[in-house]
């Protein structure tokens, strides 16, 4: 599909352009900035015609089915092993779950090559 | 245009964040405003106690809307709330017959949309008061009133 190279390509090429541009160690939180603002937007515009939630494990079931096919188009096979390209995905989910409610803190690392594993640790406020 | 048929529509529309503080308040052109804030205020208890209230009754179709949130001897409130803890409320007269459920259903979906898009601007931050005039447009539409 057309648009899945789109934001291929608009990903890449703002991960490099921050490289490019900015200090090193400042690309990681802008780009995890930018996820997570359109992590938010986006939780607003998918979860307009599904019901409401019922709890946490609705919104995670809510974010691995839904939300991730909808970003990916798949589950997440396809993206580059490097870790700069793993803030913005991040972000995504943290943007995501904070609108929806749940406050976390999300990490990824890539142990075998294709997959790539994202731990989200669930602050609990009370 | 629906309005046409219907004399008056909504008298007041509130959105209100998932903190509880006004992102927007409209009311038609009157003298007491004040009292619509105070009506929108009142029942964000009601909310409250039908989004806690999930899971209590088995057969719960939990949908974003509400319903009435309660009837006044003027007014009857009607409540929205999205999946992101974004709370809509429209005020009507109970004197107008003419909207019945469905219709206040359709108000209720427009603005969702409109709000949606409206959020999806990034040059709008997200709890910030809502100052889009698109979006003005839209719940402007709701309040018409052509007698």
């Amino acid at each position: 599909m057309a648009d899945e190279a789109l934001f291929e390509f608009l990903h890449m090429e703002v991960v490099s352009y921050l490289f490019k541009t900015a200090d090193e160690e400042k690309c990681i939180p802008i780009l995890e900035n930018m996820g997570y603002r359109v992590g938010h937007s986006l939780a607003e515009r998918f979860t307009k015609d599904s019901s409401r939630f019922k709890d946490e494990l609705d919104i995670m079931k809510f974010i691995c089915k839904d939300f991730w096919t909808s970003v990916y188009k798949k589950q997440v096979d396809n993206l580059r092993t490097n870790h700069q390209y793993l803030a913005f995905p991040c972000g995504l989910i943290r943007g995501a779950l904070a609108n929806l409610g749940i406050s976390c803190i999300v990490t990824a690392e890539v142990q075998n090559m294709p997959a790539c594993k994202f731990q989200i640790m669930i602050q609990r406020s009370q | 245009m629906t309005g046409q048929r219907l004399s008056k529509m909504a008298v007041c529309v509130a959105v209100i964040s998932k903190e509880n503080y006004p992102l927007y308040i409209q009311t038609i052109p009157t003298e007491d405003d004040l009292k619509f804030h105070y009506t929108v205020h009142t029942s964000l208890d009601v909310v409250e106690e039908k989004i806690n209230n999930v899971g209590k009754t088995t057969n719960d179709l939990r949908e974003l809307y509400l319903g009435l949130l309660y009837p006044t001897e003027d007014y009857k409130v009607y409540g929205y709330v999205t999946n992101t803890k974004i709370k809509f409320v429209v005020v009507v007269e109970s004197s107008n017959t003419a909207l019945r459920d469905n219709e206040i259903r359709t108000m209720f979906r427009k603005l969702h949309n409109a709000y949606t898009d409206m959020v999806c601007n990034p040059f709008y931050t997200p709890g910030d008061r809502i100052t889009s005039r698109v979006f003005e447009k839209v719940v402007n539409g709701m309040m018409l009133q052509d007698s």
